[in-house]
C-alpha cells in the first residue's frame, strides 16, 4: 500500500513560501495514502490560478485545464472511469466566480468527487485583485475604494444547492484537513470542501492569525448534528460562514453514477466498443 | 405519368404538421420512392407558420425543388405565404373550416376539403390531420394499404380503438378528394416506385448513429436547434451500450466534460451549433495544447448571436478553423450527405485519435434537419482506429513521468489513458515538456509547437475533396459543401441544357485545407463559382487563401435564411459564365 510520499513527485511548487496551498497538497497526499490508494488510482484535476498548480505537485494522474471548468473535466474523467478517484481542486476564483455555474449543477449532479476550493479571498496569481469571497470594502488593486460587493458564502451556496457534502478547513489544521478529505473521498457523492488557505503576499487582512481568531469548529458546539441540514445552515448563518469541521452530510443519497441507466460498476473505458453485424444491422433498420 | 412532384402541409405550429408529415412521407418511403424533406419552422413551440416541404421521385434527389405541386393547408395564412410556389396545374387542399380562398393570380385549383368536420364527426378534431393525410395520398392515387399499416405501427400502443379511428380519418379524406376531383388527376400521377425500403432519415440521426458504431459512449450536450437530435439519439440508445448523455448546464460544460471522458479514455463527443460552438473555443483549445482526442459538431445555423436559430445558413467556417485564440492542430471535417454524416462521424473519432486533436464535423441545418432518404450503410465500411494507445508501459526511473508528449517524428506521442500501470504524466495548457510539466524554455516552446503542429503535415483523410468532374476544361467550376451539391447537381442539368459545360466539387475537409486536391480543378475550369449560405463568401476566401486564382474565382450567396433552390444556382451561373 502506497504511504504519503509516493505521492509526492520532485517538482519544487512556485507558491510562496508560507502559502497556505502547501498543506492542501500535503492533506491530499495523507488522504490518499490513508484511503488506501496508488497513485494510479487518483487522478487531480484543477483549475487556473496557484491553487490550480496542485495537480502537477501530486504523484498521480494530473491535468490542469482552464480557468473555472476543473469540475466539467472531473465528472467527464470519472464517467469515463468511475473507478479512478477523482479530486478537483482550485481556488476560489476558479471555483466561485468564473466556474461558479460548475460548482452549482456539479453539486446537483452529485457525482462520486471530491472538490477541494482553496480559498484565500483574493486573487494571487494575476497579482492582487478582489475575488468574490473579498469582504465588502476590501482594498485591492482592482477595488482602490474598497469592494462594493458582498462576499459569497460558499457553504451555504453548496448547502442550498443540494450538496450532499459540506465541509470546511483551515490549512494551518493539517490533521482535521487530512480528515476531511479522507472522508470526502469516501462519501459516495460530490463533497465540497473549503479550505482557507491564507495568501501571505497580497491578502493582508484575511491571514493566518485572523483565521485562527475568527473560525469555529463545529466539534466546539454543543449537540451539533452533521446529518441536520437546517441545523448547518443556521449555525453558518450564525458564524458568518466561519465553522471548520463536516458540516453537512447525507449518507442516504448514492452518487449520480448510481442512477444512470444502463451504467455498469466497471469503469466504461475498460467496455468493449465494437457492435456485432447484428446489432448494427438493427440500428440501422430503425430508419427504413 | 411524372418522376417527382412537391408536396407541403402548412398550419399552425403544435397543430400536428409533422404526424401527417412523417406518416405520409412514411409510406412513401415503404413505396420505394426517394424523398427529400425541408422543415419551416420558427423558434416556438406553438403558433406561428410552420410547413413541411417533401420532395417524392422515383428517381434519387437531394435538393428542394423550385415549385410546389400540392400544397395541404390548414389555415388561410398557409394559402397566403406559400400559394405563389405553386405551379400552374398545382392543387391546394385545404379545410373548409376556414372557407380557402385561392390568391388572385393563382391557377392551380382549390379543392376545400372538411378535414376538422369529418375529425369531429369521428370523435375529436384532432384527427384532421389524418384526414389530409388521406386525401394527399388519394391525390396521388397511393395504395391506401400502406397508410393503413404505418398509422398501426404509429399508433398501435395507443390501442386498436384509436388506430381505427384514425384509419377511418384516412379513408374519410381520401373518398371525399376522390368524389370532388372525380379520380386521380393525371398531372400529379407519380411513376410507381420500387417498392424497396430505403433508410430514410435526418444528417443528426447519422451523426448519432455514426457516434455509437464509432464506440462513442458519451455524450454532454446542452440543447440548441438544430443540434438537439444527435443527443436525443444517443440518449434513448446509449444505455444498452453501458453509456449515457448528460445534458450540462452549458456547452463550455460540453466541452470540458468531453475532453475530460476523451483524457479518461472514452470516446466522447459534444454537438452544438453557433452560439454553444463560440462558448466552446476556450475548451477546444485546451484539446489543442493538451493533445486530448475529441470530436465536436457544429450543425449551423444562421447567425450571428442568436441570428436565424431555425433557418439554414453556413456562415461558422471562419470560426471553426480560426476560432481559438493560439495555434493548434485541429481538423475539420464537412459531410455533404446523409451518408457522409455517418462515416464522418467515424472517421472523426478515428482522426481525434490517431493525431490526438479536436475534430470538428460541420453541417448546416438543412443537412442536419433535412429527412431525405439515404443509401444503405455498411457494416465493412465501420472499422475502429484508436491511434498510439499504449498498455505495456516499462516503469521509468524515480521522479520522471510517462512521455506522453514525446517528441516523435510524426508528431504524434504514444498515450496512455490515466489509471495504466506506470502510465502517469501531467496534462497541462500551459507550455510544457514531453511529460507534460510546465516549461516556458524558449527551445521547449519551439519544439513542442512544431511537434504538435507536424502531426498533421501527412493528415489522411478519406476524399477530402468530392468531385464530379466530366469535362476536362468545363466553363464553370462550381464548388459547394454541406447541403448545396444536389441542388448545384439540379442546377447544373440545366446548365448542360443551356450549353454551359460545368464540373463540380463539393469541399470536404475544411481544416487543413485541401489544396492539392482542389487545385487541379480550379485550374482546368474557365471560371469558379463558389456557392454558399453566407453573406461574406468564407469558403471562396478560403479558397483565394490557399489556392489563388482569385481572378477567376465568383461567389454566388444566399443569406436569407433559405436553402438555395436549383433556379437560384442555374440563374446566377449563367450569368456570372
Amino acid at each position: 500500500m502506497a504511504t504519503f510520499k509516493e505521492f509526492r513527485n520532485k517538482i519544487k511548487p512556485n507558491w510562496c513560501p508560507g502559502c497556505g496551498d502547501f498543506s492542501v497538497q500535503a492533506a491530499i497526499q495523507r488522504a490518499a495514502a490513508n484511503t488506501g490508494l496508488e497513485p494510479d488510482d487518483l487522478a487531480v484535476v484543477s483549475g487556473i490560478g496557484c491553487s490550480g498548480r496542485i495537480s502537477g505537485y501530486i504523484n498521480a494522474n494530473g491535468l490542469h485545464g482552464i480557468h473555472g471548468r476543473s469540475l466539467p473535466i472531473a465528472q467527464g474523467l470519472k464517467m469515463a472511469n468511475r473507478e479512478l478517484t477523482v479530486i478537483a481542486a482550485g481556488g476560489d476564483g476558479d471555483g466561485l466566480a468564473i466556474g461558479t455555474g460548475h460548482t452549482v449543477h456539479a453539486i446537483r449532479r452529485n457525482m462520486n468527487i471530491t472538490y477541494i476550493i482553496m480559498d484565500n479571498q483574493i486573487y494571487g496569481l494575476t497579482k492582487g485583485q478582489t475575488s468574490p469571497r473579498s469582504a465588502f470594502g476590501f482594498k485591492t488593486k482592482s477595488t482602490p475604494e474598497g469592494s462594493k460587493e458582498g462576499a459569497l458564502p460558499p457553504l451555504e451556496l453548496a448547502l442550498s444547492s443540494g450538496a450532499t457534502f459540506v465541509a470546511q478547513s483551515f490549512s494551518s489544521n493539517l490533521k482535521e484537513m487530512t480528515n476531511i478529505i479522507e472522508e470526502g473521498i469516501k462519501h459516495d457523492g460530490f463533497s465540497f470542501i473549503n479550505v482557507f488557505s491564507p495568501c501571505v503576499t497580497f491578502n493582508k487582512i484575511n491571514t493566518y492569525d485572523w483565521f485562527k481568531e475568527n473560525i469555529v469548529s463545529v466539534e466546539d458546539i454543543e449537540n451539533y448534528d452533521s446529518s441536520d441540514r437546517i441545523m448547518a445552515m443556521s449555525k453558518l448563518m450564525e458564524n458568518d460562514g466561519m465553522l471548520t469541521g463536516v458540516i453537512y452530510q447525507d449518507k442516504t443519497r448514492t452518487s449520480y453514477e448510481n442512477h444512470v441507466a444502463g451504467f455498469k460498476e466497471e469503469a466504461l473505458n475498460k467496455q468493449d466498443l465494437d457492435l456485432s453485424e447484428e446489432e448494427f444491422d438493427q440500428l440501422v433498420a430503425e430508419f427504413r | 405519368m411524372i418522376s417527382q412532384l412537391s408536396w407541403k402541409i402548412g398550419g399552425q405550429q403544435g397543430e400536428g404538421l409533422e404526424s401527417t408529415d412523417r406518416i405520409f412521407s412514411t409510406a412513401l418511403n415503404r413505396l420505394g420512392y426517394y424523398l427529400y424533406g425541408y422543415r419551416h419552422f420558427s423558434s416556438r413551440i406553438k403558433g406561428g407558420h410552420t410547413n413541411n416541404k417533401i420532395r417524392i421521385s422515383k428517381k434519387p434527389i437531394r435538393s428542394i425543388s423550385d415549385d410546389l405541386d400540392i400544397l395541404v393547408a390548414f389555415d388561410q395564412e398557409t394559402i397566403d405565404l406559400n400559394a405563389y410556389e405553386l405551379c400552374d396545374e398545382g392543387v391546394i387542399v385545404a379545410d373548409a373550416k376556414f372557407s380557402p380562398k385561392v390568391p388572385e393570380g393563382i391557377k392551380a385549383r382549390l379543392f376545400a376539403v372538411p378535414f376538422t368536420g369529418i375529425a369531429e364527426e369521428l370523435g375529436t378534431s384532432l384527427m384532421k390531420n389524418m384526414v389530409a393525410t388521406g386525401a394527399s395520398a388519394a391525390l396521388l392515387d397511393l395504395p391506401i394499404d400502406v397508410i393503413k399499416e404505418v398509422i398501426k405501427e404509429e399508433f398501435g400502443r395507443k390501442g386498436a380503438t384509436i388506430v381505427d379511428k384514425n384509419i377511418e380519418a384516412v379513408s374519410k379524406g381520401a373518398e371525399f378528394i376522390q368524389e370532388q376531383t372525380g379520380g386521380p388527376l393525371p398531372e400529379l400521377q407519380i411513376e410507381p416506385a420500387d417498392g424497396q425500403r430505403r433508410l430514410f432519415m435526418i444528417g443528426n440521426d447519422a451523426i448519432g448513429l455514426g457516434a455509437l458504431v464509432a464506440g462513442c459512449r458519451f455524450m454532454p450536450a446542452y440543447p440548441i436547434t438544430p443540434a438537439s437530435e444527435v443527443m436525443e439519439y444517443l440518449i434513448k440508445r446509449l444505455p444498452k451500450y453501458n453509456g449515457t448523455v448528460i445534458q450540462t448546464e452549458d456547452e463550455i460544460a460540453a466541452i470540458t466534460m468531453a475532453i475530460g471522458a476523451n483524457y479518461g479514455g472514452v470516446r466522447s463527443l459534444t454537438a452544438s451549433a453557433g452560439p454553444g460552438l463560440s462558448l466552446m473555443m476556450e475548451g477546444i483549445g485546451l484539446a489543442g495544447m493538451t493533445e486530448t482526442p475529441v470530436v465536436i459538431v457544429d450543425t449551423q445555423r444562421g447567425g450571428p448571436s442568436t441570428g436565424l436559430p431555425t433557418k439554414q445558413e453556413q456562415s461558422d467556417l471562419n470560426a471553426v478553423i480560426y476560432g481559438t485564440h493560439g495555434e493548434i492542430p485541429k481538423i475539420v471535417i464537412s459531410p455533404s450527405s446523409i451518408e457522409e454524416c455517418f462515416y464522418d462521424t467515424v472517421e472523426a473519432f478515428n482522426l481525434a485519435e490517431i493525431y490526438q486533436c479536436p475534430v470538428i464535423i460541420v453541417t448546416d441545418l438543412q443537412l442536419s434537419l433535412g429527412k431525405q432518404t439515404a443509401e444503405n450503410l455498411e457494416f465493412e465500411k465501420v472499422e475502429i482506429d484508436r491511434g498510439k494507445i499504449v498498455s505495456d508501459i516499462e516503469p521509468r526511473e524515480d521522479g520522471k513521468l510517462f512521455k506522453r508528449f514525446e517528441i516523435t517524428e510524426d508528431g504524434i506521442s504514444p498515450r496512455a489513458i490515466p489509471g495504466t500501470k506506470n502510465g502517469i504524466y501531467h496534462v497541462t495548457g500551459v507550455e510544457h515538456d514531453e511529460e507534460g510539466r510546465p516549461s516556458e524554455a524558449a527551445d521547449n516552446r519551439q519544439k513542442m509547437m512544431d511537434k504538435r503542429l507536424r502531426k498533421l503535415e501527412n493528415i489522411q483523410v478519406t476524399n477530402p475533396i468530392k468531385a464530379d468532374a466530366p469535362h476536362e476544361n468545363p466553363d464553370l467550376l462550381i464548388i459547394g459543401m454541406g447541403s448545396t451539391g444536389g441542388t448545384i447537381d439540379e442546377a447544373r442539368t440545366r446548365l448542360e441544357k443551356d450549353g454551359i459545360s460545368t464540373n463540380h466539387a463539393t469541399v470536404r475537409l475544411m481544416h487543413p485545407f485541401p489544396t492539392n486536391e482542389l487545385k487541379p480543378y480550379i485550374e482546368k475550369a474557365k471560371k469558379v463559382v463558389v456557392v454558399e449560405n453566407n453573406a461574406t463568401g468564407q469558403l471562396a476566401s478560403l479558397i483565394k487563401l490557399n489556392v489563388g486564382y482569385a481572378e477567376k474565382i465568383e461567389n454566388h450567396l444566399k443569406y436569407d435564411g433559405n436553402p438555395f433552390l436549383p433556379s437560384d444556382i442555374h440563374e446566377t451561373c449563367k450569368e456570372l459564365k
